[in-house]
Parts: structure tokens; sequence; C-alpha cells
């Protein structure tokens, strides 16, 4: 019983981080965009889901008490503005530009998540943020399992969506700008529009994953939305399969996994006080199966399909 | 196709005057050509002598320093290489550019134009009608796969292509966009003597059709066989104009092929 609730909110968090990781796909796997501020699009979903959702509080503005699935719209779009704003200045969105641009977001956005404390909370962030079937909390199994059913729900909506995305010319006219931007262009294609579509696409999913995130686990700080959100979410993707939506949903489970396994063996082998400082251990071990995926199979578990597709197949 | 009506109908494209320099380097200087309707002109020179540049300019990916293009009579001067190329002209590359990592039929129809699917919305949104402008895109990429001897290789990343075959991709690529006129940097050069003559035999079919052709090409033989009229450009400037055998045979010609050489 208690380990079918632990799975079920295993699987419900692994279900965040693919989405997060189907939004990476979106930005670097069919587009070649470099984003490495991850975390500012999902902390920026959570912080303003919560804000939105959360009842009224004293001492911090927000609290809008609107319900959860209002706060998830309101997170996409965030993410949507953001993500402009950041293309919009990196105006051509080369790789090196945007990647010191969404770093710059990410280090900044963090730390207005830690001192805009009458907004965010601060350094505790925002606790009490309304959780989906939050009624059955006191079920666990139930609980976890309809928890469990709605993230998966919407990883599947996404990941067909996305998936016809892809798909399309629109998504084959993507892939043509990452591969040869000038090519691309010379056959008629708008790199600049792509890109930004691409990226607004993906900053969106991303937020909106933050956002589930967030009224899954009920409370955040901006502990949550550093660096290390980044690589991790990377790490899945990379080793997924990057360029495929289902090879970054099976890598977010994998990551995900090899991280809540670290984690257990951390607790159950190092001594109580140095556990905090051991938990670094948990990115050194991601670093490690990152570099052997690199090695031996960098186009990872699942790579980018490249066939022609079934209903364009000879007659 | 009668040449001699082509040369008095206006022309399909004309540059007036271009000039284009690099860091102080004049690389285009004062260039002006016509290519009509159903044409093929030969572009030679030595290398450096500024017939990429020229074609860069012509196509829209660099903005000349002065002077002017018109396509079909339309100043398109300040226009991006899209909006040529809806109005008509395409262009390959003298270093192929294949999408390495997408299939040879995946470049051939990303190049088709207007296509609804390529709005973010339409492709979510209305699935029949984008599905039933693949279908018919498909086939007729098949068609120019077909065309260019392509076919076997169309399910296969387009990185696994030889260098000759990365050539006939990107005619099959700008066939696919319907130009009238299409400028070829180089197609024969490095390419095999076999694929090269299927490279020539296409490109007179192309023309064949209708559609005029600007050729870069350093094999005099190629050109000489394609090309009733031919420029040569020389330190970005037109040298000499006129037939091939005519124009190989002048003296000033002779010269700036020689200065190109080690001694
Ligand atoms: N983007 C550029 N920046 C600086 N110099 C350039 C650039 N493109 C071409 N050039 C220079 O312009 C000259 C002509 O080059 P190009 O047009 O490629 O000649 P061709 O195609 O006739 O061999 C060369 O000297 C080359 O170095
Ligand atoms: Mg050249």
């Amino acid at each position: 019983m208690e380990l079918l609730a632990y799975a079920a909110f295993f699987l419900t968090v692994a279900m965040t981080y693919a989405t997060i990781c189907l939004g990476l796909n979106v930005q670097w796997g069919q587009t070649g965009l470099f984003n490495v501020g991850v975390a500012a699009f999902v902390g920026l979903g959570a912080y303003v889901s919560a804000i939105l959702t959360t009842p009224e509080a004293p001492g911090r503005l927000g609290g809008l008490g609107l319900p959860i699935a209002a706060g998830w719209v309101g997170a996409a779009l965030a993410g949507g503005v953001l993500a402009l704003l950041v293309g919009a200045l990196t105006i051509r969105l080369r790789s090196d530009y945007l990647a010191i641009a969404t770093f710059g977001v990410a280090v900044a956005l963090q730390l207005v998540f830690q001192n805009a404390e009458p907004l965010t909370g601060g350094a505790f962030g925002i606790g009490f943020i309304p959780r989906p079937f939050g009624g059955l909390q006191r079920q666990a199994l139930p609980f976890a399992a309809l928890n469990l059913a709605l993230t998966v729900a919407l990883v599947l909506i996404l990941y067909l969506a996305l998936e016809r995305l892809a798909q399309s010319p629109w998504g084959r006219a993507l892939r043509a700008v990452r591969e040869d931007e000038t090519a691309a262009e010379s056959l008629g294609k708008s790199p600049l529009r792509l890109r930004l579509e691409a990226f607004v696409l993906g900053g969106m999913v991303m937020a909106l994953a933050g956002a589930v995130q967030a009224h899954f686990i009920g409370f955040i700080a901006p502990a949550n939305y550093l660096p290390a959100l980044t690589f991790q979410v990377w790490a899945m993707l990379i080793l997924g399969g990057s360029g495929n939506n289902r090879g970054a949903i099976l890598g977010a489970v994998v990551v995900w996994a090899i991280w809540a396994a670290t984690a257990a063996l951390i607790a159950h082998l190092v001594p109580a006080g140095e556990q905090a400082r051991a938990s670094s251990l948990q990115l050194v071990a991601i670093g490690v199966i990152l570099c052997a995926v690199l090695l031996w199979r960098p186009q990872g578990l699942l790579p980018e399909r490249r066939a022609v597709p079934r209903h364009l197949g000879r007659p | 196709m009668d040449r001699s009506a082509g040369q008095e109908a206006a022309p399909v494209l004309s540059a007036r005057g271009l000039s284009k320099s690099y860091g102080g380097n004049r690389v285009v200087s004062d260039l002006s050509l016509d290519l009509p309707p159903g044409g093929m002109l030969g572009l030679i020179g030595p290398n450096g002598a500024g017939k990429t540049t020229l074609f860069n300019l012509l196509a829209g990916a660099v903005r000349p320093d002065g002077g002017a293009i018109l396509l079909v009579g339309r100043d398109v001067t300040a226009q991006p290489p899209r909006a040529r190329l809806r109005a008509g002209l395409g262009r390959s590359f003298q270093i192929a550019r294949p999408f390495a990592r997408m299939t040879v039929l995946e470049n051939v129809m990303t190049a088709a134009q207007a296509q609804t699917g390529e709005s973010a919305l339409a492709a979510l949104l209305r699935p029949a009608r984008v599905r039933s402008e693949e279908r018919a895109h498909a086939a007729r990429a098949r068609e120019i796969l077909d065309f260019v001897s392509l076919s076997q290789l169309e399910g296969e990343p387009a990185s696994v292509l030889s260098g000759g075959q990365r050539k006939l991709l990107e005619l099959a690529r700008v066939l696919m966009a319907e130009p009238r006129v299409i400028l070829l940097d180089e197609p024969g050069a490095g390419v095999n003597p076999a694929l090269l003559d299927l490279i020539a035999d296409r490109i007179q079919a192309i023309n064949a059709r209708g559609v005029a052709v600007l050729l870069i090409e350093h094999n005099m033989e190629l050109v000489a066989r394609l090309c009733p009229r031919v420029i040569v450009m020389a330190a970005g400037r037109l040298l000499a104009e006129g037939p091939p055998s005519e124009v190989t045979a002048r003296a000033d010609v002779i010269e700036v092929y020689l200065e190109g050489m080690p001694a």
C-alpha cells in the first residue's frame, strides 16, 4: 500500500520532469536553441501559478485564490512572455548569445524569487499552494493515484500535440533551421520567426510544468530553481534522446529514478550531519552517466527518427 | 527553346551597377547583367573574382553597398531571400548545404512554397488539410528525386550522400520551389565524371522547361556545352561577354586566368 503510493508519487514527479523535458526538446532537440536557463522558465511558472491560486496571506501580495487551472494557464502565458522577451533581446537567438542570455535570466530570476519577499515569500517561498484533488489528501493512495493520472494525461496530451507539430511542415522547417540556417533561408524559410516560435512554445511548456510541479508538492522555495535543475533536465533530454519526444519522456523517468535512488542510498549510508553535503554526490552521479552517454551513445536511448513517415510511404 | 526570341524579351533578372566591399576590399564593383527569360548564361572568372558574392547579392543573402536588382521587372534590392524566392529566384551553394540529419525526401519537401502546415497553429488544428498537402508535396518531391536519380536514397539521411549526390540534392531542393530563375554555383565542382554528365544533362533539361539559369562553373568543357553565352568576371568587374569559344580566346581573359595561377 505504502509502496504503491510511493511509486505513484515518484512517477508523478517524473511526469512533471518529462513535461519540462518536452519543452526543452522543442527548443534544443528540434530547433537547436541552446537554453541553459531552463530553471528560470520552470520557476516562473511555479511562482506565477502559486501567486494566482494561493489564498490571501497577511504580508504577502498576490494570493488571488483563483482555481488551479487558471494558475496553469497564467504560468504558461508567463513562460511564453519571458521567452518572447529573451528571444527579442537576443534577436537572432544564435547559440552563444542565447546561452549567455538564458543563463543570465535564470540567475536574475532566482534572485528575484529570493528577494522580492512581499511577492514571493523570500527564502521561505510560498506554501499552501492548492493541490489537485486536495480534498483526498488524507487518503494517500487515491490522492497519489489521481494526481498520477492527471500528470500522465497532461504528458500524453502534450506528447500528442508536440508529436503532431514535429511531424508537420512546421517541425520540418525547425529542423531545417537547426541543420543549416542559410540553406533554410534560401529555400524560403524565416529562421527568425521559426526560432522565436519554437522558443516561445518551449518556454510555455516548461513554465506549465513548473506550475504543475508546484501544485503537486504544495510549496515552493527559491532553492528549487538553481542551475542544478537546468543541468538535470539537460541530462534527461540527452540521455533519453534529443529530438525524440518519447526519448524526452523516457530520459526524464530514468534520470529521476537515478536521482531518487542515489538520494535513498545517501540517506542510508551517510551520517545525518553530512547528508546535506553528500547530496551533491547526486549531481556527480548524473554527470558521470551523462558523460557515459555522450561517449557511447550520443544519440541517446531513443534517437531522433530519420525515416520517411508512414503516411507518406510509397503508394 | 528559341533563345534569340528570349534575348529580346524583358530580362527576368537584372543587376544594375552592383557593388560590395568587405573591409575596404571591393569584391563586386559596378556590375550589371541581364538574364533573359528561359536563358542560360555562364559566369566564369578566376578564384576570388567575386562570382559567389555576386550570387549572394542577387539572392539576397548579402546586401549590396550600391546598385539595384530587378526580378521580373520589380526592384527586389531591399527584400530578403524568401521574398525573392517567392518571386521566382532560387539558388544553390558552391559548397552544398544539405540538411544533414534529415532524410533526402525531407530535404526536398522542405523547399515547397506556401505550405499551410508551416504555421504551427494550422499544423495543430487543420491536420486533414496539412496531410493532403503533404501527400501532394511528397509526390512532387519524388518526381524531382526521380529526375535527379536520387529516388533510391529518399529515406536516407542526407549526411550519407557523396559530393556529387549533394549537388544533385541541391538541384532537387531548388526545383521543388518552382523557380523561374536559378543561380547555380559550381554544380560540377568536385563531382566524379559519371555524375558530372548527369548533372550537366539535368541542368540542360531544366533550362529546356523554360527555367532561366545563371551558371558559375570552372569546368570550361561543361560551360561550352551548356551556355551559348558567358560573362567573365575579374576583380569584381565585368571583363568580357560573348560566346564561350570567343571569350576564352581573348588575350585579356587568358591573362586574368594566368594571373590566378602559381608561376
Ligand atoms: N564574407 C566575406 N568577408 C570578407 N571577405 C569576403 C567575404 N566573402 C567573400 N570575400 C572575399 O571576396 C572575394 C571574392 O570572393 P568570392 O565571391 O567567393 O569569389 P569567387 O566565387 O569568384 O571565387 C575573395 O577575396 C573573398 O576572400
Ligand atoms: Mg565561388
